[in-house]
């Protein structure tokens, strides 16, 4: 049992110890925080999906790079997004803005879920439809004759044909 | 009959929508960003040249029509399109060096056992010029026109097939010097 613990519990720290470790250096904790965000949100665009903190192409570090210099210099967040858009496009951040180009990737999946809602109910409300015509009638006397003397029949063939 | 209809429509159009979008994504490669630096003018900068560290070279320096090659002598693929560009200087098309993050004494061996293509060698140690330029690596290659603005911005190696077909084609439409030409004018 403490085994296990002990297995469980080192996995959690495998997860802290795979961030990685930035060497910028800040004298103020707010700035800090303010790269480390970036470094977060920006993409890197060697490399498809990682975020340049998690980089190490050599473009990720210009980037950073550029980053720590422009935080110092004590740039708003937005603005340094907007320095890294102009020369890389809306590529380099995790958080597109809202434009033309990036409606599809905004309101896509709530068009896609609004038509999934719909669709359900049409199929929904086409079943019950279905369903009511569908329902079993009571049996007419004629049919339940037939069905106690086929009911019947089938006994009688089964004991006829047991070897008991 | 109405239900029934809508039943089979609603995947069929699902599924045009979907098998289009699929289909596009099959031409589409991911790797290939669109250019920001692109219609663009070269961003101003002041740098040394690689070969004097005395020389300060501007974006006024760069006249176009010409070619603007980032590179390195860590480089591997830069080293392919190397004889490439000795080439094309030789034809006598202009081509302007940036080496990006590199050495001063490497950059400047490399050009003297490699030959040099380069009008002019901008030296970018730290990659700022590139940055500026939203490079993505080494080697990629810019054309700009006589008004000093980027037409094309090619990432990647420059062989013939690429000179061929990416940047010849803009080049001979900013009114770039055609060298096949000049040289059929001075065997006439």
């Amino acid at each position: 049992m403490t085994r296990l613990l002990v297995l469980v519990a080192s996995c959690f720290f495998c997860v802290n110890l795979s961030a990685t470790i930035l060497v910028y250096e800040f004298e103020d904790e707010d700035k800090r925080e303010q790269f480390d965000e970036l470094a977060q949100e920006l993409r890197c665009p060697k490399c498809q999906n990682q975020n340049i903190a998690d980089s190490d192409a050599g473009v990720a570090k210009l980037i950073k790079d550029r980053v720590y210099k422009l935080v110092k210099e004590g740039k708003t967040k937005q603005e340094i997004t907007d320095h890294m858009v102009d020369r890389y496009g809306d590529f380099v951040t995790y958080r597109p803005p809202v434009r033309k180009s990036t409606f599809l990737l905004w309101f896509g999946p709530v068009v896609f879920l609004v038509v999934a809602i719909i669709g359900l109910l049409i199929f929904i409300r086409a079943n019950n439809a279905k369903k009511e015509q569908r329902a079993p009638k009571a049996l007419s006397q004629e049919e339940q004759q037939k069905v106690q003397a086929l009911l019947k029949q089938y006994e009688s063939d089964k004991d006829q044909n047991s070897p008991n | 009959m109405k239900a029934r209809f809508i039943l089979f429509s609603v995947p069929l159009i699902l599924f045009v929508v979907m098998a289009y979008f699929l289909a596009t994504g099959l031409e589409h490669d991911p790797k290939e960003l669109p250019s920001m630096q692109l219609h663009n003018a070269v961003p101003p900068f002041e740098l040394t040249s690689v070969d004097d560290p005395s020389q300060i070279i501007t974006q006024a320096d760069f006249k176009g029509p010409a070619l603007i090659n980032l590179w390195a002598t860590w480089c591997p693929s830069c080293r392919i399109e190397h004889p490439v560009l000795n080439q094309l200087a030789k034809a006598g098309i202009t081509i302007y060096g940036i080496d990006h993050t590199d050495e001063r004494q490497a950059a400047q061996a490399y050009l003297k056992l490699h030959g040099n293509p380069y009008a002019l060698n901008v030296f970018d140690e730290e990659g700022e010029l590139g940055l500026d330029m939203g490079i993505t690596g080494a080697p990629e290659t810019f054309l700009i026109d006589a008004e000093g603005i980027v037409r094309c911005h090619h990432v990647g190696i420059v062989d013939e097939k690429a000179w061929r077909d990416v940047l010849w084609p803009v080049w001979l439409d900013v009114g770039g010097f055609d060298p096949t030409k000049s040289q059929s004018g001075a065997t006439q």
